[in-house]
């Protein structure tokens, strides 16, 4: 894991050699041997279950029950044993150094949740119907001590190695690295600790039969999650493929949706959209052009002016786009959105003519990524205009074809962020790919109609 | 301006939602008789002899009402309960809550079931939501049988002083009752789908495994609990159901969602005018019924219907729209680079691997004959290794079918496109597909 600074290899020394002299301080008499066993399996199943945070930097496992447990059943230092059998977890990823700092972590803090609760006052074995309710406020204890230890260790740990390289490690993590605690996966691991108590419990009644019953719904939930999200990822991929089979026939506007999907989602962040709203609006610029399937292509190709029924064609685009994705249950403000991005904000859009807040909101978002992503794109009749010559062309239509906050907030963003613009069209010499003659996203170069006046 | 197409409702004709009162099948009549009748018997016996331990039966019945409130629709429109369902079955397996003893009859299980599932119902029937009569009914058989084998022993005094013997009865006991949901909900859709029944229950069990598992162990767990707790148990162990209940709703939603879109954008062929509208949607209907008839389980039939949405995705990198869109009508060639430009596009999301092949396939012949090329004379002897799979020859098929047959409902012209790839069976359609397509076909105009 590369080089680590002197402080980060003495933080880590320091767990790892306090956690061993207090294991190997004792004592051992009395301990229930069978127990720590059958305990330290089920730590090592549920950490060879472990899922994955942010890019492998960090996993989480639900072994916080079986640990918890072990606090309740066998003492401080039966626990400690039981925490460190986190080292026998069959998972591939951590390196040495990590692997001996989380067995050292965890016997750490199951270490100390042990003696937490004993101060306050828990007494070490099976519990029975007479431990309840006096046995709760040690156990909670406990609990807190153990997840604020595991926490602590590891931000500090994380917070230590940040420039240079960040530790996976086998427990809940921080925002970043040393940033701080995510307060949900805090609640998530003292929820995981209480069912340590439960098991204890339990086991009275059942033996090692409990600890079975009550991890089985929670493995089921994590597996559920699991499946949610790689049903997520194939969904957007599939979204994101039948996106660009739309747009493959013309090579000009080949990824056009993607980025104006992209722009949405920095001016929606940068107004400070709520998180879902982020997620439809980013569907609703993948999907705002879909419509234009359903006009001719020999209309698109035209390079003349237009008759007006040829115009009537591409202003029906967003409502044929609509047509389509009307049916996508979720979508629902991304549906107005795309029927509307067409709109100006003077009131002279199409297909309703709608003006100023008449105009939803993701349609006006959509309508200054759309018109931006044009412009600095390469087209048939001019090449791609630089950024910001396109962010004077959004401030020169700001106030009458855009909404002035979104076209002030994409701005923002783009300074910050900065822009991808797409590489200049190859243009192959196959007959499956037309283009486009006439942009009718490009502000700086309406669409020519034969008046018919 | 050429008329473009597409712009007619898409018919949500496939498996409308029925109203309790409309069962037409008889299986599912059968067994929401069965049920009712069992029900109405043990309430009528429980009215007799009064409620025993109304405290506990009352905090029973509120979470098996509240368990049907949060009902869960899994993929495949499958309706259960897990919390209504666990809590029912905890509480046919209840020995002690706390100290106390408790000792109410299998009746009065049943009747407790019965009384939670109907209040919790009525939420759903008031914001217009069908109860579907066949899976309570099935729910509540299960419980029945639970509480017919388990109530008369918690009485026994051998289960009372050996917990091996109890634990092991109650675990097989609830094995039981959620082999038998699986049995019941299998047999249901055998009548309701025509599927087989082995695939079905295969498919059943395949779903419900891990939910299954977490309603056992949760009534186990509060059975259990409740002798160390009490009631709290309940509340307790509901919890982590809860949870698995909402991750399920999740991943359900977004299965759902999926298949919406992948049918949404399906229809860009048919706006852009390149097939004849609603022909994806006709075709997959189609492809997904011969399926079932060929005994396809689920993940496959799933793959087979987006296939069937998306085999013409293809023909949107054409230039120019083929005429009416029918591909069974150009050359070969052209069929085939449709193919493969729409397995393009589908490998293109990464995760529809073998949807895409099945796209890339779809119009490769049943049979290679060569066309008597190599001296084989015409005997037609199959290439074994280069058939192609039995979703593409189902795609192909049902896509052939559909451009000849169209919308129309005419069961004579329906009967002359069959005659006609029956025809073709010595070398371009798979025989066996065929037949089942034709199943299908006759048995779709005699309903209609």
């Amino acid at each position: 894991m590369g080089k680590l600074s002197r402080v980060a290899l003495l933080y880590i020394g320091a767990v790892v050699v306090s956690a061993v002299v207090l294991v190997a301080r004792g004592p051992f008499a009395g301990l229930r041997w069978q127990y720590v066993v059958f305990l330290g399996i089920l730590v090592i199943v549920s950490e060879s279950r472990a899922t994955q945070l942010r890019q492998g930097q960090l996993t989480w496992s639900s072994s916080s029950a079986a640990m918890l447990a072990s606090v309740v059943l066998v003492g401080p230092v039966g626990a400690a044993i039981v925490g460190a059998c986190t080292a026998l977890g069959l998972r591939r990823g951590p390196s040495l150094l990590q692997r001996v700092f989380n067995t050292s972590m965890y016997a750490l803090s199951a270490y100390l949740a042990g003696r937490v609760f004993l101060a306050c006052g828990g007494h070490v074995g099976l519990p029975s119907e007479k431990s309840f309710p006096g046995i709760i406020a040690p156990f909670a204890a406990a609990a807190v001590i153990h997840v604020a230890a595991n926490h602590g260790l590891l931000s500090g740990v994380l917070w230590l190695t940040r420039p240079r390289d960040r530790m996976s490690s086998g427990s809940p993590g921080a925002q970043g690295p040393g940033v701080g605690l995510s307060a949900r996966l805090l609640l998530t691991d003292i929820g995981y600790a209480a069912y340590g108590l439960l098991m204890a419990a339990l086991w009275s009644v059942v033996g090692f039969f409990a600890p079975l019953l009550v991890l089985i719904p929670l493995f089921v939930a994590r597996w559920a999650v699991a499946q949610f999200v790689e049903q997520q990822k194939a969904y957007e991929a599939t979204v994101g493929a039948l996106c660009q089979a739309v747009e493959t026939k013309d090579f000009y506007t080949r990824g056009h949706s993607d980025r104006v999907s992209r722009g949405s989602v920095m001016i929606a962040r940068e107004v400070g959209m709520r998180g879902e709203r982020v997620e439809a609006i980013r569907y609703a610029g993948m999907l705002h052009d879909v419509g234009k399937l359903g006009v001719p292509t020999k209309v698109l190709q035209k390079t003349g002016k237009l008759t007006e029924e040829e115009y009537a064609a591409i202003q029906l685009h967003p409502m044929r786009g609509l047509d389509i994705v009307r049916e996508i249950g979720f979508l629902d403000e991304a549906l107005a959105g795309i029927m509307h991005h067409h709109e100006r904000i003077d009131g002279r859009g199409y297909p309703m003519g709608l003006a100023g807040d008449e105009i939803p909101e993701f349609a006006r978002v959509l309508a200054v990524a759309d018109a931006f992503d044009s412009m600095t794109s390469t087209r048939s009749y001019r090449g791609a205009r630089p950024v910001a010559e396109a962010i004077e062309e959004l401030r020169k239509w700001s106030g009458t074809q855009f909404d002035p906050a979104f076209v002030d907030a994409f701005v923002a963003a783009l300074k910050r962020e900065g822009w991808q613009r797409p590489e200049p069209p190859v243009l192959a010499t196959d007959d499956l790919a037309t283009v486009t003659a006439q942009d009718h996203d490009d502000p700086g170069a309406p669409l020519r109609v034969i008046d018919s006046l | 301006m050429s008329d473009l197409a597409g712009r007619t409702p898409a018919h949500s004709s496939r498996e409308m939602r029925r109203y309790p009162w409309q069962i037409r099948d008889s299986g599912q009549l059968l067994l929401v008789v069965a049920a009712g009748v069992w029900m109405v018997a043990a309430v009528a016996q429980t009215a007799a002899k009064g409620l025993q331990d109304p405290r506990i039966a009352i905090a029973f019945g509120a979470l098996i009402a509240f368990g049907e409130v949060l009902r869960l629709n899994l993929p495949g429109d499958r309706e259960t309960a897990p919390i209504g369902f666990a809590g029912a079955l905890a509480y046919a397996l209840l020995i002690n809550v706390g100290t106390q003893f408790v000792q109410h009859s299998a009746e009065q299980v049943v009747t407790v079931a019965t009384i939670g599932m109907i209040i919790g119902a009525l939420p759903h029937l008031a914001v217009g939501r069908p109860a579907r009569l066949s899976g309570m009914a099935a729910r509540l058989l299960c419980v029945a049988c639970v509480a017919y084998i388990f109530r008369p022993l918690a009485g026994n005094s051998a289960v009372e002083r050996h917990w091996g013997l109890a634990v092991t009865l109650m675990t097989a006991l609830t094995v039981l009752a959620l082999l038998l949901e699986a049995v019941l909900t299998a047999l249901l859709r055998v009548d309701e789908q025509r599927a087989r029944f082995r695939v079905a229950l295969v498919d059943e069990m395949r779903v419900q495994l891990p939910l299954g598992a977490a309603v056992g162990a949760s009534a186990l767990l509060i059975a259990f609990a409740a002798e160390v707790m009490g009631l709290a148990a309940l509340a307790v162990f509901t919890a982590p159901l809860l949870v698995t209940q909402v991750a399920f709703r999740r991943y359900a939603g977004i299965r759902a969602t999926y298949l919406q879109t992948v049918r949404a954008l399906a229809k860009v062929t048919e706006i852009g005018g390149y097939v004849e509208a609603g022909h994806s949607e006709r075709v997959s209907r189609l492809a997904v019924a011969i399926g079932r008839e060929l005994g396809i389980h689920e993940p496959q039939l799933l793959e087979l219907e987006y296939a069937a949405l998306m085999h013409d995705i293809g023909q949107l990198s054409l230039h120019d729209p083929i005429p009416g869109g029918a591909t069974v009508l150009v050359s070969r060639q052209d069929q085939q680079r449709i193919a493969e430009l729409g397995a393009d596009v589908i490998r293109q999301a990464q995760v529809l691997g073998s949807v895409a092949e099945i796209v890339r396939r779809q119009n490769e012949p049943y049979r290679d004959t060569g066309h008597a090329a190599n001296g084989r004379a015409g005997l037609a002897e199959p290439y074994q290794g280069s058939r192609p799979p039995l979703s593409s020859r189902i795609i192909k098929a049902a896509n052939a079918f559909d451009d000849l047959v169209g919308s129309s409902l005419d069961p004579g012209r329906a009967a002359a496109a069959v005659q006609r790839l029956r025809l073709d069976t010595a070398s371009e359609y798979d025989p066996a597909t065929v037949e089942a397509l034709s199943r299908v076909v006759t048995r779709r105009s005699v309903m209609l």
